[in-house]
């Protein structure tokens, strides 16, 4: 299992593996949505967990068709069906390489980006925090949105589709979470709430999963 | 420690393909699937890889016994040789990669990337991967397309040393692969026939 | 052998429906009718809202049939997950446009309700937004369908997105409370359901939501059978080919 993601993310890394796509794609958002809404700093203050989020999200899910879609198309994903290690055990490595090479590093870069937007002092922690505990979720719910679209051609449109709605509680409660911490509110409900559906997401759905994937395999 | 099915029927996106079909393998046999396009090879060797269900009968196999090998080889084209290999016997715990590469003939490109492979070093890099797989039972989809006649030759001798070992092999193909000693089982007689008209049998076949 | 899972038969749904189908679109016209046109011109106006407040005869209906179509798919993706019967699947199929409907006629109902009473066409309340997200998930779910051409793979593909998108609904829900109760400004927008309605809204507003009880089964009937019909077909072509 440590093989599978070793081997996944020597080839994100690799020339044509995509890595750091998604980042650069969350700076060209933080440097768009001030040139877009105005220079005001409280405007910015005031909806910049919002749009650090929602620029996360926007960024996990551009990676999301890599996940299965190369080894669909290679024949590995038949050969690793056939393979001694579980099916659930594969999706769930699938779903920790996304993390390492998409989530990770906008964790990572969040605290840059939210100077360009004026974030609040006392949010940064808060930022780092609920993307550390919320882009995990972002990764499983993605690798559940992959199976289900794996075989399908032009798949990339209907993952957007499919993923965004499953998408919002984590959302809701990330920005949320900045918000509060912003403002110097009570976060512990919201913190909760994230950390309870990451937990649930990362429990659960890497079962469907694997079952949406035999079913593609069929 | 055999392959045993039994009155197997499979079917190809809902469509019945083949019925009634019996067959066993004995280690060190080989048994080669023949038959037209489309009847049915590859239907059946994913649903005995456990790939697919089948509809009826039983398929006693030994566990864990399975190395399957469909028409992509499941390589990744920026690893190297000897990492495409290496990944597949980390999944498979076993060793043997260097042998593997000597084996099939690839020991000079053994650090080539994969895409800088032509299609027949692709498809020998394919097969080597069974051997570090280490099963005893191969099941194997046209093992030899783009292979040219050396490398078929090289082939049919590393299945001749795997059966020589105990171990067995299911292969669907079209060529003659120098195995005169293989059984060969013909699908055509095990097409599925078309349903009675009208008369949908059980609960939810009125659809067919 | 007289159970209910007879009607899981396809022969048999499409012999019981033949007759089923023209009384129930005949009923669901009836008391839809009867229903709206009791509720638009045989009830005193509200003595705060006037006679926008008619409306609610097509909103509440509308909004109830969104969720509940959502909830029919769901029971009938569980069927089919569980008992592997086709007509299971086809109705999960058939009643998910029928729901985008609804949810999009209680979206709209209720922009036009919403624009006389609250001044404005919509508000990020809680109730709305959850609506706005159930119509997402609609839209997903269909274009799941759309999108795979064998139908097995397609009717488990779709019921574990249902299965897991009702999970994400509610927790959207959930979330969508959670949230305009937050830093935003509070909503106070929604209505109070049940409040003294008086027995003069209510009367006429049962009638009307029976009516698009059956306006769905019919229409979930009607589709049922056409997705059959269509599942015929490919089996005929099936045949074809292997003739």
């Amino acid at each position: 299992m440590i093989a599978l993601l070793i081997r996944d993310l020597r080839l994100a890394i690799r020339a044509g593996g995509g890595f750091g796509l998604g980042l650069a794609f969350f700076l060209i958002l933080a440097v768009l949505v001030p040139l877009g809404v105005g220079p005001q700093p409280a405007v910015l203050a005031a909806i910049a967990p919002g749009v650090l989020w929602v620029g996360a999200l926007l960024a996990c899910l551009l990676s999301l068709d890599r996940i299965f879609a190369l080894d669909w198309e290679d024949g590995s994903l038949d050969l690793l069906a056939t393979a001694p290690i579980p099916l659930e055990a594969v999706v769930t490595i699938k779903a920790l390489a996304h993390w390492i090479t998409t989530g990770l590093p906008l964790v990572l870069a969040a605290p840059v980006l939210g100077v360009l937007l004026n974030l609040s002092a006392d949010a940064f922690g808060w930022l780092v925090l609920s993307l550390l505990v919320g882009t995990p979720a972002l990764s499983v719910i993605g690798t559940f949105g992959a199976a289900l679209t794996v075989g399908l051609k032009r798949g990339g449109l209907l993952l957007s589709l499919l993923v965004l709605p499953l998408y919002i509680p984590t959302l809701v409660f990330g920005a949320e979470l900045v918000s509060r911490g912003a403002a110097g509110l009570t976060t512990q409900t919201a913190l909760l709430l994230l950390a309870g559906i990451t937990a649930g997401a990362v429990a659960i759905l890497p079962f469907a999963s694997a079952a949406v994937i035999r079913i593609n395999l069929r | 420690m055999e392959i045993r099915v039994e009155n197997l029927a499979c079917a190809r996106g809902g469509v019945p393909l083949l019925d009634a079909l019996s067959l066993s393998v004995q280690p060190g046999q080989a048994l080669i699937l023949r038959g037209p396009n489309g009847c049915g090879k590859t239907t059946l060797l994913r649903t005995l890889a456990g790939l697919q269900p089948a509809l009826a009968g039983s398929i006693s196999l030994p566990p864990d016994a399975i190395a399957y090998a469909a028409h992509a080889d499941g390589l990744k084209s920026t690893l190297s040789v000897r990492e495409n290999l290496a990944f597949w016997a980390a999944v498979y715990g076993s060793g043997g990669v260097d042998a593997a590469v000597a084996r099939m003939n690839l020991s000079a490109l053994a650090d080539r990337a994969a895409q800088n492979l032509s299609a027949g070093q692709k498809r020998r890099l394919g097969l080597a991967r069974l051997l570090v797989t280490g099963r005893p039972v191969w099941m194997l989809d046209e093992p030899t397309v783009s292979l040219d006649a050396a490398s078929v030759a090289l082939f049919a001798d590393v299945v001749r040393g795997h059966l020589a070992a105990g171990g067995m092999a299911l292969i669907a193909t079209h060529i003659d692969l120098g195995l005169p000693e293989a059984q060969v089982l013909d699908l055509g007689p095990f097409r599925a026939r078309l349903p009675a008209p009208g008369r949908g049998g059980s609960f939810d076949e009125a659809f067919l | 052998m007289s159970s209910f899972w007879e009607y899981a038969n396809p022969r048999k749904f499409m012999r019981t429906t033949n007759w089923l189908l023209p009384l129930v679109a005949a009923a669901s016209v009836v008391v839809t009718a009867t229903g709206l046109i009791w509720g638009f011109f045989f009830t005193p106006d509200d003595f705060r809202q006037g006679s926008t407040v008619k409306i609610i005869f097509l909103h509440v209906p509308a909004a109830l049939m969104a969720i509940n179509a959502w909830i029919m798919m769901l029971v009938a993706s569980l069927v089919w997950v569980v008992r592997r019967h086709h007509v299971s699947a086809l109705a999960a199929k058939a009643a998910a446009p029928v729901g985008l409907v609804m949810t999009l006629i209680a979206l709209f109902t209720g922009a036009v309700w919403g624009q006389p009473m609250w001044g404005t066409w919509w508000a990020w309340d809680p109730r709305l937004t959850s609506f706005l997200i159930l119509f997402l998930f609609y839209l997903g779910y269909i274009a799941l369908w759309a999108a795979i051409d064998d139908p097995d793979t397609g009717a488990d593909l779709t019921a574990v997105l249902c299965l897991v998108g009702t999970v994400f609904a509610l927790l959207s829900r959930y979330a969508a409370f959670f949230w305009s109760q937050g830093l935003h400004q509070g909503a106070s927008l929604s209505l109070q359901p049940g409040t003294r309605v008086d027995w003069a809204y209510k009367a006429p507003l049962y009638v009307s939501m029976s009516g698009f009880v059956l306006i769905f089964v019919a229409l979930v009937l009607a589709g049922t059978r056409t997705e059959i019909r269509a599942r015929r077909m490919k089996a005929l072509v099936a045949r074809e080919r292997m003739a």
